[in-house]
């Protein structure tokens, strides 16, 4: 049933574009929907666009696995709309036409602006595709049953076929009904988990029994463990970054890994889950993997308010919250170990930590507001990229052309603001549930949000997996028409000016689309595993590093000049992507030790959205706008 | 036709106020939000202070957040209005003598 859903779904997404594709024959159609869509369904439209892959999927994944961590990119996400409302809508209305990069230069009509905010536009659009991407193959692997990589390429080539097709207006009026469904049905499934309440002991309503993980306990004599029960023998020691420990074990000839703890110097031995990489193929908990053998799904509550062995019943939406806040609340949070095994092998184990309530609650399982100043820093960077970083991202931007006018552009923001700050509360009850409700599959926490739906039954799950797969191709057939125009409109026709009819332009554009939309399948395929909120944060300091500082400066400081934009673009570019490509989290994708990298920070945007500002002020005002005109005479 | 906007836009004498009232809303939603960020990172364990209903600063103050862009759009919105229709009163009082 999932899967006719789910087609259905997508067929009527795709059927939808061909319609409205026939009626797009302009180029003010295809890149701005001829700028007469309504505010109220721009609005609702710009939801859809917003609440991509990365809010649906990552936010929820995190909010599953550390907590009220993840929930900061919730609020990050929609304090930055607060920039967008009251600094840029209503002007950049005013001075655009198609494109981003239009608005910049609507008063320059300079060559480095045209390039360098075309590059930027293409730069940020692409970062930002790669998360939408990776959802796409994540979300599409256990409803299909097909990989990763097809997952990928089915999403590439449907959305290429919408953007193709039609451009702006299909893709509004997608991202319309999508945003809608989104909120809807997101409502629905936080309902869902409060009446369902809270359990110490989550079995998915009687459809998978509720797996009791042992403990043993052990001695150490030298380096040398014993399990103290008869039958198991310690095969293998192994101790991981932060030294955690593990260990082999064997009984009845079937091996597993067992993490260790060690208390008030009593041995504990906690049975985890792993995945061993075998000449013969993947190796799950001992077994080699099958239909039947797969990775268990975990996440439940050890004790509530203190006690074990607890059903709470329906609770309110305050009563869910402040109960996973009680300190004596304890959760088990699942959390991966990679490391070698003697025998050469790859060996990745998901094992439980257990986190009381007072801590899962506020910040500090992911970000380190407790630790050095580096990692204070980092979470600066973080909750200031995400601020800043809305009102400076190309997909969203081209939005506000799809208006007449400008008090439509306000108010579609404001009922974005509305749809989307709601959807953000429901992020924290969805993801907590996902938490504690035994759904999360350990090794890939974006499908938290529609694991839980299926929880609840196959209706729910194939409803909300068909909503997340349009989130995905809604958004990343926005940012393909972001990033044609910036090939087609911006370098081909402003930029380089070759001659091309109205056809040839949105012809031109369609088959950047195709191109573009390549490039995001590849990146896709490769990106597989990161949490896409992470990404998505990462493609929020880029846009706020290359494109804020001019957008801002350019409605507030008089004296900025075309090559002080030109300069402050081309800083924010490289010094983000610079300091993301050497930062920790890039170098563990590698494949090599995070605590190598060159830059201690994972987040860029502390150091290179001031850069850029600096760059921009410093440049224009050495070349003042006096000589900016004698030159252009 | 390349360079033309995708929606013509008139004259807008309300432009300047609602610039000064956007700054204005702007700041105050940044230094709320700037304290929320500061508070974590100098007092981490305040957030964890049960202030209402059983739920603590974090979860009050990240909702807050959230209600207060909300309202103050709202508020925006309400009073950019309020100016967009007293010009336009003025300019058919104009347009009558």
């Amino acid at each position: 049933m999932a899967i006719v859903v789910f087609l259905i779904f997508v067929v009527f997404v795709v059927g939808l574009s061909l319609y409205l594709g026939n009626k797009t024959k302009t180029a003010s159609g295809y890149y701005a929907a001829g700028g007469q869509i309504h505010w109220g369904v721009n609005g609702i439209a710009f939801a859809g666009d917003y609440l991509s892959a990365a809010s649906f999927l990552g936010i929820c994944g995190l909010i599953a696995t550390v907590g009220y961590d993840g929930f900061l990119y919730s609020i990050g996400y929609l304090a930055g709309w607060i920039v967008a409302l009251f600094v840029v809508a209503e002007p950049l209305k005013r001075m655009g036409k198609y494109t981003f990069t239009d608005a910049i230069d609507a008063n320059y009509n300079s060559n480095g602006i045209k390039l360098m905010a075309a590059i930027s536009t293409l730069v940020v659009s692409v970062c930002y595709l790669i998360p939408q991407m990776v959802g796409a193959g994540t979300l599409v692997e256990p409803l299909l049953g097909i990989p990763h990589a097809w997952g990928v390429v089915m999403v590439g080539a449907i959305v290429i076929t919408i953007v193709a097709t039609a451009g702006m207006a299909s893709t509004t009026y997608v991202q319309f009904m999508k945003g809608g469904l989104l909120v809807i049905f997101s409502t629905v499934l936080v309902g869902a988990v409060v009446i369902r309440g809270l359990s110490t002991q989550p079995d998915q309503d009687g459809q998978v029994p509720f797996y009791e993980y042992t403990q043993l306990t052990a001695t150490q004599a030298g380096a040398e463990i014993t399990v103290d029960e008869a039958g198991w023998a310690v095969l293998e020691q192994q101790e991981v970054n932060g030294g955690l420990r593990f260990v082999k074990l064997s009984r009845d000839g079937t091996e597993s890994w067992w993490s260790v703890a060690e208390d008030a110097g009593i041995l504990t031995l906690h049975e985890t889950q792993s995945v061993v990489d075998k000449a013969d193929g993947a190796w799950i908990n001992g077994a080699l993997a099958s239909a039947t053998n797969q990775l268990r799904q975990v996440g439940n509550l050890e004790k509530i308010r203190g006690e074990s062995d607890v059903e709470t019943g329906s609770l309110s939406l305050f009563e869910f919250l402040a109960t996973l806040t009680d300190k004596d609340t304890v959760v088990q949070s699942w959390k991966t170990a990679n490391f070698v095994n003697g025998d050469g092998e790859k060996v990745t184990v998901y094992y439980a930590k257990r986190v009381t309530g007072d801590k899962l609650m506020r910040p500090g399982l992911k970000f380190k507001v407790e630790g050095t100043w580096l990692e204070r820093l980092d979470f600066l960077s973080l909750m200031l990229a995400l601020f800043l970083g809305t009102a400076a991202l190309p997909h969203i931007l081209i939005r506000y052309y799809t208006v007449p006018n400008p008090a439509s552009a306000r108010k579609s923001t404001i009922v974005a603001i509305a749809a989307i700050g709601f959807f953000y509360v429901l992020t924290l009850f969805m993801g907590l549930g996902a938490m504690v409700n035994g759904v999360l599959n350990p090794a890939d926490s974006n499908m938290a949000a529609p694991l839980l739906a299926r929880s609840f039954g196959e209706l729910l799950f194939a409803i909300i997996s068909a909503i997340a797969f349009a989130t995905i191709l809604g958004t990343v057939s926005g940012l393909i028409v972001a990033a044609s125009g910036a090939i087609a409109h911006d370098l081909f026709d402003r930029y380089l000016k070759i001659e091309m009819d109205d056809k040839q332009k949105v012809r031109a554009g369609k088959v950047s689309a195709f191109v573009i939309g390549g490039i995001a399948i590849l990146l896709g395929i490769l990106f597989k595993g990161v949490n896409v909120t992470f990404l998505v944060g990462l493609a929020f300091a880029v846009a706020a590093s290359a494109n804020l500082p001019a957008i801002t400066m350019l409605l507030f400081w008089k004296k900025t000049t075309a090559k002080g934009i030109a300069a402050s673009i081309t800083v924010g570019i490289v010094a983000s992507l610079g300091l993301i490509a050497f930062s920790p989290e890039l170098y563990a994708i590698y494949g090599l030790n995070p605590l190598h990298a060159p830059v201690p920070l994972s987040n860029p945007g502390i150091i290179s959205i001031p850069l850029s500002f600096i760059t921009l002020v410093v440049v224009s005002l050495l070349t003042p706008k006096a000589e900016e005109v004698a030159v252009l005479a | 036709m390349f360079h033309e906007p995708a929606a013509p836009s008139q004259k807008d004498p309300a432009g300047p106020y609602k610039m000064r009232l956007g700054i204005w809303m702007f700041v105050f939603y940044s230094l709320f939000y700037a304290s929320f960020v500061f508070i974590n990172l100098l007092s981490p364990l305040s957030m964890a202070k049960i202030v209402f209903a059983g739920l603590n600063l974090a979860t009050v103050y990240g909702f807050g957040l959230i209600v207060v862009a909300l309202a103050e759009a709202l508020v925006y919105d309400w009073l950019c209005r309020q100016k967009e229709a007293h010009f336009a009163r003025m300019e058919e009082s104009e347009d009558i003598q």
